[in-house]
């Protein structure tokens, strides 16, 4: 039986500063996991993925990451975009400083 | 220290300019990600967790001081203020802008550094001995062969685009501070009947699957050793698996084939290929190992040290554990620990590099060498001057006395910063030197090596950890897998897996009752943590682990 699909943001490195970015729903890239597009149609969640990853001139490495939907918007699932969401847990120097 | 030719300046200016037009290609949009990236990599330049990282190489370790100002610089301008010191004897920046990369570079070349071949599927960054030239059981330099074998496999045509990563190291002395059986190939240069030669060693490696590297030649002489590696590394450059990378190293090419294969094979391609060989590489060996001529060593008396040491605890705790006996009366080598409880292993600030720069400048002979175990040597230094370098190096957060201890953890950056990690491995380095500080036990436990990777990459080497914890992502959760008894020098040994993982709360707890075990199990307080596993093996430690049940059942399965 497939697997029920969960719902995802489009999240990717920004070429320039490689900084962790996120597609809006305006097609915006933007640092904050808080104003992602969320994804809960698996197939419109594979179209902005498609049209994600050919703005090549933007960003690097577009790929679907697993989220739980809350009230404040899009939770990681997983801690490694947990971690990719704040910055590193040893300085508080990544996101966690500025967002 | 070597100084680059004409020919190295020519060839590393040209290298940047090229990279710096591949990267504007990349931005204006010339070149897709897909063509970008091998040639990024080529030149040290990874895409990370957050942001770009760029892989600087500090061969065989060795900096000038007016390099590690340069170091410092780059990490102002261009990161957060801070590098990382890597095992590989490398420094990382974390934090750099794409398009910033080709300056770094050209600010690199000035200093006579650069990135070429930190990265992709050709031979590394060579590393040695990180007391080379100083140590007092030296038997030979390992640096000038360390660089003839940089020179010889830079830009190498038959060996970029390999099966995959390479990796050698080089010894000189007995005691093995190189790991060399742990690389794909390991040199321990020595003398045979009069001869310089080196004792090889192949298919040593980490990673996935430990191995350890086996003799391939006993003693090859200086003057045929680069036609014999060419020769081995040709012969696995052709049998390599590139079918499955996780069994693309050499390590696996010998499983597979066996030593005395593999040994037949190299030398049937030496017997055709040292002919090619003409002595130009000993000509140029000849001028490398002029250019590390010792420095001239001064007699002077060593009354401040002794009068510092006798009255001044803080001192003589930083002398005893971080000081190494060094070749010249009067002299030692000093180690610079990059591991202050609770901060990043590894990791120096600007201000902090340009503090040990002044220090080598001003003491040392301006030398300064990066250890595989992410700490800063200072190789030549008189003892007169230890009391002094000792005040400076304390006043900016740098005179831990830990070398060797509890707290000298070496640490992979992990998921705080790498893309391939499955935990993080930092916080957890941090919290056990945070804990064994407040303890306040780690002199009375003395010598004991752990070492954590946040992958099954295993770049924290804890495969050879005396404790070794390999972070893992269990169901979603940071889980972590404890080993024992692995062993990083020249009796090289990998740990055994104690049991079931640890989750990050239960990890620091697991990690203090093991060495409790230790402390009361050890017959008496010369006896290391190492000798202790290895008189009682796994029980007493199991048992403090898991309890007197658990340890019991899995014995029994």
């Amino acid at each position: 039986m497939p697997r029920e699909f969960t719902p995802k943001v489009v999240t990717a490195n920004a070429l320039l500063s490689g900084e962790v970015v996120y597609l809006t729903a305006n097609d915006d890239w933007s640092p904050r996991l808080s104003e992602a597009e969320i994804l809960t149609d698996e197939a419109h969640a594979q179209l902005r993925l498609i049209e994600a990853s050919a703005r090549q001139s933007e960003i690097v490495g577009a790929y679907l990451a697993d989220m739980a939907q809350c009230d404040d918007g899009p939770r990681p699932t997983h801690f490694r975009e947990e971690f990719r969401r704040t910055g590193p847990s040893n300085y508080a120097h990544g996101k966690q400083a500025d967002l | 220290m070597y100084s680059y030719s004409d020919f190295d300046h020519a060839f590393v200016t040209e290298r940047n300019r090229q990279f710096r037009q591949q990267v504007e290609r990349r931005i204006d949009g010339s070149l897709t990600e897909d063509e970008f990236k091998p040639l990024r990599l080529m030149n040290g330049l990874y895409l990370q967790l957050h942001a770009y990282m760029l892989r600087v190489a500090i061969p065989y370790g060795t900096l000038s001081s007016r390099q590690m100002h340069r170091l410092a610089d780059l990490a102002e301008q261009y990161d957060k203020g801070y590098g990382h010191f890597t095992t590989r004897q490398n420094i990382q920046y974390n934090w750099p802008e794409l398009r910033d990369i080709p300056d770094m570079l050209d600010a690199l070349a000035e200093v006579q550094m650069h990135a070429i071949q930190t990265s992709g599927n050709t031979i590394r960054n060579v590393t040695a001995d990180h007391f080379a030239g100083a140590a007092a059981d030296e038997v030979m330099d390992p640096r000038p062969v360390a660089e003839l074998i940089r020179q010889w496999s830079t830009d190498h045509p038959e060996f970029q685009a390999m099966p995959r990563k390479f990796k050698i190291a080089v010894t000189g002395s007995a005691n093995d501070r190189a790991v060399i059986k742990a690389h794909d190939i390991g040199l321990r240069l020595h003398e045979k009947d009069g001869v310089a030669g080196a004792e090889v060693v192949v298919g040593g490696g980490m990673g996935r699957t430990p191995m350890i590297g086996k003799t391939i030649a006993d003693h090859v002489p200086m003057a045929d050793l680069l036609p014999y590696l060419e020769a081995v590394v040709s012969v696995w450059n052709l049998l390599g698996r590139r079918d499955n990378k996780y069994k693309a190293r050499i390590k696996i090419t010998v499983h597979e084939h066996g030593i005395e294969d593999i040994r037949a094979r190299v030398e049937e391609v030496y017997a055709l290929i040292r002919p090619t060989f003409t002595g130009v590489d000993q000509t140029l060996y000849d001028t490398i190992k002029a250019q590390f001529a010792a420095p001239s060593f001064t007699k002077r008396p060593v009354s401040a040290f002794d009068d510092h040491y006798a009255k001044d605890p803080v001192f003589r705790a930083w002398a005893d554990t971080n000081l190494h006996p060094h070749r010249a009366e009067g002299y030692a080598i000093a180690q610079i620990s990059l591991k202050a409880h609770g901060e990043t292993p590894g990791d120096a600030t600007a201000e902090q590099m340009r503090v040990m720069a002044d220090i080598a400048r001003d003491f040392g002979h301006d030398e300064l060498r990066i250890s595989h175990e992410q700490n800063v040597v200072l190789p030549h230094v008189h003892k007169a001057d230890l009391p002094a370098i000792h005040a400076r190096l304390k006043a900016h957060g740098l005179a831990t006395a830990n070398i060797g201890l509890v707290s000298d953890i070496i640490a992979c950056p992990g998921m705080d910063y790498c893309a391939l990690a499955t935990a993080r491995s930092i916080p957890i380095a941090q919290q056990i030197a945070t804990r064994f500080d407040e303890l306040k036990l780690e002199h009375e436990i003395g010598e004991l090596k752990i070492k954590i990777s946040g992958c099954i990459n295993a770049c924290g080497h804890h495969h050879v950890g005396h404790i070794g914890i390999l972070g893992l992502d269990r169901a979603g959760v940071e889980n972590y897998q404890i080993t024992l008894g692995g062993d990083h020098t020249e009796t090289l040994a990998l740990g055994e897996r104690t049991g079931p993982g640890f989750s990050a709360e239960e990890i620091v707890p697991a990690i203090e009752r093991l060495v409790g075990a230790y402390l009361d199990h050890r017959a008496d307080r010369d006896e290391t943590f190492l000798a202790t596993y290895r008189r009682l093996g796994m029980a007493p430690f199991k048992t403090a682990l898991y309890g007197e049940q658990t340890a019991k059942r899995s014995k029994a399965a």
